[in-house]
């Protein structure tokens, strides 16, 4: 009861820091409610829906909620953004009806949803795309060409200096400055940490050789602060500096173009959006199940491979039809482009492509009552 | 008969108002011996996973003990840091509104100083990040270049300014209301027969607050500089903001160092599992760090009492 108090309040807090990040995103009901007329099939529905998940995608919920709820005033959704770890133990605990994820389900916990949601599982669907932007603060400079193994070092403090060999050689056109470059890394707990870590063992795996995980390696020793909006304030108030943070925070910072293939990839939701659909669905999944694995090397032109996928995992059956319709109406709002377009509004992030949406409604819509 | 029937009323009530305050009186004593207790339990039930398990699982792999020491001496550092700055200024500004400030000024003086205490630790976490920070930036470089010798002040400077000389200062902030208020409430409560004693032998002023004031305060400003410090010791948000956290290093002006409240505070929300144990059982070794200072702390007023002169 404790505990849940307390959490309660760190989410309180947490998503007040959001919220002043966000300070330049308008109120999502009235974006909601202009497009209820076009999307009615969904009405009609009751009860209440809980979710437990990442907090990644908490401002983008809560903008699916209002949004959700103007359409469906008898239907209710809470979500807690307790952890996207703590959202699949709760899930397949039974105490949620959906988890919030940054990572898909493992094989060893999908055997286990089995427990849960009957015979044919629960299932993954990408319902929240953020592109991390690597962001710096160096006067004078305005965009800035790197590397996968440049990056790295840039990052495990290897390459020291703006000016190093290894970066003019890549910006053959900007005049660098002789500045110490200053790491800022997060302090606390993050999925956009585990993400960017990700795709630094991915695309540069001889340089990093840390394990991936939420928390910034131990062993590299620098500047850090908590949360986007402390990374984003440090590095904005540090001439030299360098972070990384969701794309739709990074204000008046720069951003770095990162090479994929034989070209540099400025940061985009567009270009976000098409590491999504390079990417491949994940070994031995069911169909109905969308999880993927982001190819973080690709060579593929114009994509940017630092993403941050967010997804919303469900059973494939529910206990009873009331339930099952609250689900699918829920499910569906999320990746339609109305809810889509309510989150991008409120949260920044990118919207998931059309394919996608189109194949994650399938799945949705399969959802049954339980025999 | 009027009388009569009053006096009896009268007596009686007051009987049951006797017990009804006592009742009550015990019942909040009892009460918060109760909820002190329900706090270790839960912490010991909640932690227990971390002391069982496989040392090799928890973060850093080598144990609890490896995991927990540093971010110990780093609370003991912040807290250091806090009261070694705040204890002779808070000290002094109380001397200054209880002794020496004109009664115009003493009074405001006072609130104004209380209301730094009102002040969200949000706020200070922001001020210490955003303005304290960067303003610190060449005063570190200064100590790098010209102290550098000493591990404290050892280089390179951060460059961002959030270290734990910075931490340290928003937490001497952060105490100086409480140890000011208390120590202002105790010089005032000097029994004036001792100050005036102390002048009519010719004392100076200085002398008389040595002799009379600090002697009979002094067990008073002890307990306000343990509560100060439990409130540094304790101290979350604002030392999650201002610290560019990091391993245990000695030196006070790079970025590195972390305290146990923010270390809690940074990985609750997305802990689960052992994780949340472990983050428990630093929370744990806290309130078993705030119990031991607390317990220093009533040992020493205690030793101190017969010098008080209140007798």
């Amino acid at each position: 009861m404790k505990l849940n108090r307390f959490g309660s309040a760190a989410a309180v807090l947490s998503v007040a820091a959001l919220a002043l990040t966000a300070c330049g995103s308008d109120n999502p009901t009235a974006a909601a409610g202009s497009e209820s007329a076009s999307n009615s099939a969904a009405s009609g529905v009751t009860g209440t829906l809980t979710g437990v998940g990442a907090s990644s995608q908490n401002s983008a919920m809560e903008a699916w909620i209002t949004g959700f709820k103007a359409e469906n005033a008898d239907a209710n959704v809470q979500y807690s953004p307790d952890g996207s770890g703590a959202g699949r133990e709760a899930f397949l605990a039974g105490g949620a009806q959906f988890a919030g994820s940054d990572a898909y389900l493992k094989p060893e916990e999908a055997t286990k949803a089995k427990e849960v949601c009957g015979p044919e599982g629960a299932f993954n669907i990408p319902a929240y795309v953020s592109p991390i932007a690597i962001a710096f603060n160096l006067e004078g400079v305005e965009e800035i060409n790197m590397d996968a193994a440049t990056i790295a070092k840039v990052f495990k403090k290897e390459i020291t200096k703006w000016n190093d060999e290894a970066i003019a050689k890549q910006n053959p056109d900007v005049e660098l400055p002789d500045t110490a470059i200053t790491v800022v890394h997060r302090n606390d707990e993050s999925g956009t940490t585990e993400n960017f870590v990700e795709y630094l063992k991915a695309a540069a795996g001889d340089v990093w050789d840390y394990d991936v995980s939420g928390d910034w390696p131990s062993d590299i020793q620098s500047e850090n602060a908590k949360g986007t909006s402390g990374v984003v304030s440090t590095t904005t108030s540090t001439d030299g500096a360098i972070t990384y943070a969701d794309f739709s925070a990074v204000g008046k910072l720069s951003t770095v173009n990162v090479k994929v293939g034989e070209e540099y990839t400025k940061i985009s939701a567009e270009a976000a959006a098409k590491a999504l659909e390079t990417a491949t669905p994940v070994k031995d999944a069911a169909e109905i199940d969308l999880a993927l694995d982001l190819e973080r090397d690709t060579t593929e032109a114009g994509t940017y491979p630092i993403v941050l996928v967010s997804y919303h995992i469900f059973c494939s059956s529910y206990k009873d039809q009331a339930t099952v319709d609250l689900v699918k109406a829920f499910g569906n709002y999320v990746i339609s482009d109305a809810g889509q377009k309510t989150a991008q509004e409120s949260a920044g992030n990118a919207p998931i492509s059309a394919a996608i949406s189109e194949k994650a409604a399938k799945s949705i819509d399969g959802i049954t009552v339980a025999k | 008969m009027t009388t009569n029937a009053l006096k009896s009323k009268s007596s009686t009530s007051g009987q049951a108002g006797d017990k009804i305050f006592s009742g009550t009186a015990l019942a909040a004593g009892v009460l918060i011996l109760v909820t002190l207790f329900a706090v270790a339990i839960f912490l010991l039930i909640q932690a227990l996973p971390t002391f069982v398990a496989d040392p090799a699982d928890i973060s850093g792999g080598e144990g609890f003990f490896a995991y927990i020491w540093p971010i110990v001496i780093g609370t003991v550092i912040a807290a250091a840091i806090a009261l070694l700055i705040a204890t002779p200024i808070g000290i002094g500004v109380a001397l200054f509104i209880s002794h020496f400030a004109p009664r115009k000024v003493a009074g405001p003086l006072g609130y104004v100083i209380d209301l730094l205490a009102a002040i969200p630790s949000v706020i200070y976490g922001a001020w210490g990040y955003m303005v304290l920070a960067p303003a610190l930036v060449p005063i570190f470089e200064w100590l790098a270049a010209n102290l550098g010798f000493i591990p404290i002040f050892a280089g390179p400077a951060s460059q961002t300014g959030k270290t734990m000389f910075t931490a340290g200062i928003v937490l001497a902030v952060m105490v100086l209301p409480i140890i000011t208020s208390l120590s202002r409430e105790i010089f005032l409560q000097t029994p004036k027969l001792h100050e005036e004693a102390a002048l009519a032998l010719g004392a100076t002023r200085w002398e008389m607050i040595t002799m009379s004031v600090i002697p009979f305060a002094r067990p008073g400003i002890i307990s306000a500089v343990m509560l100060g410090l439990g409130r540094a010791l304790g101290e979350t948000m604002a030392v999650a903001l201002v610290l560019s956290t990091g391993n245990l290093i000695p030196s006070l002006i790079k970025s590195g160092n972390q305290t146990i409240a923010a270390e809690i505070a940074l990985n609750f929300p997305e802990a689960f599992g052992l994780r949340l144990a472990e983050l428990i059982a630093a929370g744990l070794v806290l309130f078993l760090i705030t119990l031991i200072v607390n317990m220093i702390a009533r040992g020493i007023i205690a030793r101190h009492k017969e010098f008080s002169g209140a007798n």
